[in-house]
């Protein structure tokens, strides 16, 4: 029977319930998403439970001895913590002043022709492989480092932290820009015609009301550098210390579980489930800077008419 | 009277001074400004120069055709070059459908209500976890749980999962970009949900969709942490003829000769690189032509 002889009612019903299935189709993609959410914290949390079973969480979080595959082993997650801490503010100082710098450039200065060239050139500098900004720091930075400072290591954080830093450069460059932008002319001509500068104006004007993007920016383009792991693994080094020292040798948490996959470490074993536990930590980490963004995003917004 | 005109004198002069230190502060500013954006320009070019200046003497048609070796003159990346290929495709077939459904969910049926606004603060959050992590979920789900071992659909899974939220924030933003009007005028003609979507919303809105889809894509050939969590292999000298098989990725490929002491390798990594940045800038040129092309076209 084709649908022409069908009564119309009965088409309706069953464009009613072809209609219902599609919409639970497309639900159940949507819902992939905390499927994955709920994935990734009971995947860290099972694998991290039978580790904390031989390794108290006390020792583990306040410990400063990480060496789980030397006798005598200790599990204390702190120097790979201060090492993705270290690396996170080196790459701070690089990116912040450079990215906001960057964005007022954008915003206010610059013409609409170098805007079409600077916007895209910034696209590929965020597009590029992380293994290659690693290959930068190893084969570049490095040694122009090691030029500048004798002592400097082969392996370093600060190598490490330079290329970080410039891998979130346009994270933090065009957040700000947009936010930069959101703010209204009118405020800005507010601005002028109260005979400020155009710095006066950028930084007394647009600055302040676009306060909430800008941090938000700086704690999500962090958050990426707490968890960058290529660039850290190639050239920060593979020693777990705590030091102040960024011409060191040093360890992050990513770096840490790359090494361990890279070896042959046996299921179940406690090498393989410190894998799981590190990762909790930097999970929760990177979780709680991406909540506080969002929330600072939402909280100190200003909303213009 | 006369006191009175010169003390106003004195101001003038005053706030003409005032006025000069102003600006100079406001133009020191503004090169400022210019010096750091045009530094961010400087930086690529020199990473961009550098490579190349390293990499280029190794590359020819026999690197691209050769295993990988223990002798760098003999190495070359075919393997790399068709495990990302494999893994790519892949991803593309399970991101892009799921990626654009759980868009369109989002855009066209959900009441903007709790559950709405529930999976998109969890999309929002799932696209700041670090890569890693997504490494050690697949490891587990996919490489353990499902038995894939360290096989191409296991890489591609992690991997669809890794690009989704990424996926689905583009998506949207090019569903959202189809003005209402069209959905008004299907629905205003008895147009059934699916149908105004399907024949309309989605036809107008598939650049944008594409142009995100690319850039994804892009991330996911890049990826690398995740590759190597899931046990992609950093030696292999087959062709992988399957889902099933083995594989490495061209940056799992890069990082191995990285992390090799002899000079020549970095030669090697620098070469591998050259090709997966072209790779990668074709895939952008591609996603920056479609936005360009359709972008003066749809007039609405």
């Amino acid at each position: 029977m084709s649908t022409l002889d069908m009564h119309p009612l009965r088409i309706r019903r069953a464009r009613r319930w072809k209609e219902e299935l599609i919409r639970l189709a497309l639900l159940s993609c949507a819902l992939l998403s905390v499927l994955t959410t709920l994935g990734i914290v009971v995947v860290l949390l099972n694998e991290s439970i039978g580790f904390f079973r031989h390794v108290s969480p006390w020792e583990f979080l306040t410990g400063t001895t990480w060496t789980p595959l030397l006798e005598p082993r200790h599990f204390g997650v702190l120097p790979l913590v201060c090492g993705s801490l270290m690396v996170m503010v080196g790459a701070a100082v690089v990116a912040i002043p450079t990215g906001v710098l960057t964005a007022v450039y954008l915003s206010e200065y610059a013409s609409q022709r170098a805007r079409s060239i600077i916007k895209p050139i910034l696209e590929i500098l965020a597009g590029i492989p992380t293994v290659v900004y690693g290959y930068f720091a190893l084969t570049f930075v490095t040694p122009l480092l090691r030029k500048i400072i004798p002592g400097t290591e082969v392996f370093n954080a600060a190598s490490a932290s330079i290329v970080v830093g410039i891998m979130v450069l346009p994270m933090v460059a065009s957040l700000c820009d947009d936010a930069f932008r959101a703010v209204p002319r009118s405020l800005r001509q507010g601005g002028y015609a109260m005979g400020a500068t155009k710095f006066e104006v950028a930084m007394q004007v647009v600055l302040p009301a676009a306060l909430s993007g800008v941090l938000a920016s700086f704690i999500l383009a962090l958050s990426r550098a707490v968890g960058e792991t290529m660039a850290t693994t190639i050239a920060a080094g593979g020693t777990p210390r705590i030091t102040a020292n960024p011409l060191q040798s040093i360890q992050t948490m990513a770096a840490y579980i790359v090494q361990i996959s890279l070896g042959d470490t046996p299921h179940g074993s406690v090498e393989y489930q410190t894998l799981f536990a590190v990762g909790l930590v930097l999970f929760s980490i990177t979780l709680l800077m991406n909540v506080i963004a969002h929330r600072v995003l939402r909280r100190f917004q200003e909303v213009y008419e | 009277m006369s006191a009175e005109a010169s003390s106003l004198g004195v101001m003038d002069r005053q706030q003409a001074l005032r006025l000069k230190q102003r600006r100079a502060r406001g133009a020191a500013f503004a090169r400022l400004c210019w010096g750091f954006t045009w530094l961010a320009v400087l930086v690529l070019l020199v990473l961009l120069h550098h490579v190349s200046r390293e990499g280029l003497p190794w590359l020819s048609l026999k690197f691209l055709e050769s295993f990988p070796s223990r002798r760098p003159a003999a190495a070359g990346i075919k393997s790399a070059l068709a495990g990302t290929l494999w893994m790519i495709s892949f991803t593309a077939l399970l991101a892009i459908p799921v990626g654009v459904a759980a868009a369109i969910y989002l855009e066209e049926y959900s009441r903007k209500g709790r559950l709405s606004r529930f999976i998109e603060v969890n999309i929002a959050n799932l696209a700041g976890v670090p890569s890693i992590v997504y490494g050690l979920l697949g490891l587990t789900l996919f490489v353990r749980l499902a038995h894939l071992g360290h096989s191409v659909l296991a890489g591609s899974m992690t991997m669809t999962i890794l690009i989704l939220p990424v996926v689905i924030i583009a998506s949207r933003e090019a569903i959202r970009a189809v003005p209402s009007s069209i959905r008004q005028a299907a629905f205003a003609l008895g147009a059934t949900r699916w149908q105004t979507v399907s024949q309309h919303v989605l036809p107008a809105a598939i650049p944008g969709i594409l142009t995100g889809v690319i850039l994804a894509m892009s991330r996911a050939i890049g990826e690398t942490a995740p590759l190597i969590m899931i046990g992609a292999l950093t030696y292999v000298a087959f062709v992988p003829a399957g889902p099933a098989d083995e594989f490495t990725v061209l940056p799992i490929q890069i990082f191995n000769w990285i992390s090799r002491p002899q000079e020549a390798f970095h030669g090697l990594a620098a070469a591998g690189i050259v090709v997966l940045l072209i790779v990668l800038l074709l895939m952008n040129s591609v996603a920056v032509f479609i936005r360009h092309r359709f972008e003066g076209r749809t007039k609405w």
